[in-house]
């Protein structure tokens, strides 16, 4: 297969103000709100947030995956192509082939009665490739993503895999078009923690090999130090931080974000959920007035119950929805931190 | 609400497998060896055994069973009014019906499977529409509306077969049609939309293989019902042409001599009554043991 050629705009996914409005008990709800972030070529962007934040649908309506009943509006660019408004003839040229998905949970992305050979090769035999060459192909595949023997195991059946296993086959499937977009959901939250750092470590390596682009949307805040370049925070559907991954972790804008990294416990020092987050995640459905954050906000004012924190930049390259961000830029540790 | 309701048995039996199971395993077999056994005479019976519907001597006429015909052979059932053997007639018969049923539950199955599984799958319109009629259809007793469209036509067996799979295909489109619905939310069939694969295929690799079971449980109760219909519809004079042979034209014919003849109704009806009885009971096994597989 020659190498596409890579290069201009078109190796950026530019997603701007794309909402989703599902039907709620009250009527239709924009569960996902005004969200922008950009996935580069060669970097992995991180989207991160509480379940019910948004982040899975997010990245589904990226391939044009949201419920029946949902309405996506906004731009989700490819070069200079909006994939909300193209049609399902080019939306299918598009998966597989530009943008593909690694699923949470491998046991049930993988279709039990087919082999992951024919599941690898699915893509391929629709593009016309003969059942042999789509098996070879496959088994390349299933080597390049780190299964021992797959020549020979080609032929087997997900049950036959082991957890990791089974990831693996499934980051193959996702990658048998040649994408240029990886959208992970959650990856590693449906395998054992000793299989997790392995899987990270391959979808690293796959992306440099590749590279790919990459969307990992998790909950995790530990994997994402590890493995994104770039976080986008979301919270109750909207984006309240986005940034450098190092940056965003280490000196948060948001007091959402903050939250986050202090309730992160820490294996060394007993100090485990020192300081869990108050309070239970904001219904999409019923978001709160003002700042989405406010009633578990410890800064909270007036002002939060009122107006809407604008998405703006504090710093180069790093956006934030938090009136007071500014302040958070400057606090007593980052100005002792400064002086160093 | 009383206490009563609280107090919880203790002595609840917990399903242990001895020897008990493996009777009732063995008991549970015999339907489907009966079944199987009527499969065989349907398919090799009429290989060995010779008959003809015009043949009959009328001097063998109302012989009762085991009795000796004037040709030297032994009518083992006896022979109906015209002299013909009501041994061939059930066997013959037997063809009939089994043929009949899978007819009906091979058209059927495949309009319904098509029909519920495109519509669950694809959802919005399609299964708007699909829903409708299979409402509308259901508001029919399906009997009342095969004899209408076997009595408005000629009797052949391509109309018997039409009249019967008109309702029945229903059952075939409820159940791949609800099935379709929870299968397009599995991951599986998501990945491999988002893989672009298409639409056609998608059905047939990773939907209709988990409805298979389910249909072929299914397929058996409707199999039943199909040949209970077919002799309905023979035993009525809307069926099949009064050349061939079917168990519904036989207990026709014998109702003016049960009091005389008795075997004549009597046993075409016992075949026929143990033929659904034992597909019942096959299908009632089958759709356990898809259900524990889900």
């Amino acid at each position: 297969m020659p190498e596409r050629a890579r290069q201009g705009s078109a190796g950026t996914l530019r997603v701007r103000d794309l909402t989703i409005a599902l039907p709620g008990p009250r009527g239709m709800a924009d569960v996902v709100d005004g969200v922008s972030f950009d996935m580069v070529e060669g970097r992995t962007t991180g989207l991160i947030g509480e379940s019910g934040s948004g982040k899975s649908l997010t990245a589904m309506a990226l391939v044009g995956l949201i419920p029946d009943t949902g309405v996506a509006t906004g731009q989700v660019l490819l070069g200079e192509e909006n994939l909300l408004t193209a049609g399902r003839a080019r939306i299918r040229q598009i998966r597989g082939a530009e943008i593909s998905v690694v699923f949470q949970d491998p046991s049930t992305a993988l279709n039990p009665t087919m082999t992951i050979g024919d599941q690898v090769g699915e893509i391929l035999r629709s593009r016309g490739l003969s059942r042999r060459q789509a098996r070879e192909r496959a088994a390349d595949l299933l080597d390049h993503v780190g299964i021992p023997d797959a020549a020979g195991r080609v032929g087997a059946y997900p049950h036959e895999f082991s957890g990791g296993m089974r990831q693996r086959a499934m980051i193959a499937l996702a990658l048998a078009g040649r994408p240029r977009f990886v959208l992970a959901d959650e990856p590693t939250t449906a395998l054992d923690v000793t299989v997790q750092a392995r899987i990270l470590d391959l979808l690293g390596r796959l992306r440099d090999e590749d590279n790919l682009s990459m969307l990992l949307v998790s909950h995790d805040l530990r994997v994402m130090s590890h493995v994104a370049d770039d976080l986008v925070v979301m919270y109750a559907g909207r984006v309240c931080e986005r940034g450098p991954a190092k940056a965003v972790l280490n000196r948060p804008l948001h007091p959402y974000t903050d939250a986050l990294v202090r309730s992160v416990p820490s294996v060394r020092v007993r100090s485990a959920i020192a300081d869990p987050l108050p309070g239970s995640p904001a219904n999409p459905f019923d978001r709160p007035a003002g700042c989405p954050f406010h009633p578990r906000c410890p800064r909270a004012e007036d002002r939060c119950r009122t107006e809407v924190p604008e998405l703006r930049e504090i710093a180069p390259g790093r956006v934030s929805a938090c009136h007071f961000a500014e302040l958070a830029q400057r606090t007593p540790d980052t100005v002792a931190e400064e002086l160093r | 609400m009383t206490a009563m309701g609280l107090v919880h048995d203790a002595t609840v039996p917990v399903p242990v497998r001895t020897g008990r199971s493996r009777v009732r395993r063995v008991v549970g077999a015999i339907p489907i060896g009966i079944f199987g056994l009527y499969v065989v005479a349907a398919v090799l019976g009429p290989l060995f055994v010779d008959y003809s519907p015009v043949g009959g001597d009328l001097a063998d006429r109302l012989l009762a069973p085991g009795s000796v015909t004037s040709d030297g052979g032994t009518a083992v059932f006896g022979t109906d009014a015209l002299g013909r053997d009501l041994f061939g007639q059930v066997l013959y018969g037997a063809r009939t019906s089994v043929l009949i049923g899978t007819l009906v539950v091979l058209f059927s199955g495949l309009v319904g499977i098509t029909v519920g599984t495109v519509a669950g799958y694809r959802g919005g319109t399609t299964d708007l529409l699909a829903s409708r009629v299979i409402d509308v259809l259901l508001a029919f007793p399906g009997i009342l509306l095969a004899i209408v469209i076997a009595g408005v036509f000629d009797r052949s067996l391509a109309i018997v077969v039409i009249a019967l799979s008109v309702t029945n295909w229903i059952g075939f489109a409820r159940l791949s049609r609800s099935m379709a619905m929870t299968l397009r939310e599995r991951d599986w069939v998501k990945s491999a939309t988002v893989m672009g694969v298409r639409r056609g295929r998608i059905i047939a690799r990773h939907i209709l293989p988990f409805i298979a079971g389910p249909t072929l449980a299914l397929a058996t109760i409707e199999f039943a019902g199909a040949i209970l219909a077919e002799a309905a519809l023979s035993f009525l004079g809307l069926g099949l042409p009064s050349a061939s042979v079917s168990w519904g034209q036989t207990i026709a014919s014998g109702k003016e001599y049960l009091a005389s003849a008795w075997w004549i109704a009597a046993i075409p009806g016992t075949a026929l009554a143990v033929l659904v009885i034992c597909v019942g009971f096959t299908g009632d096994r089958l759709t356990r043991h898809f259900g524990r597989q889900q």
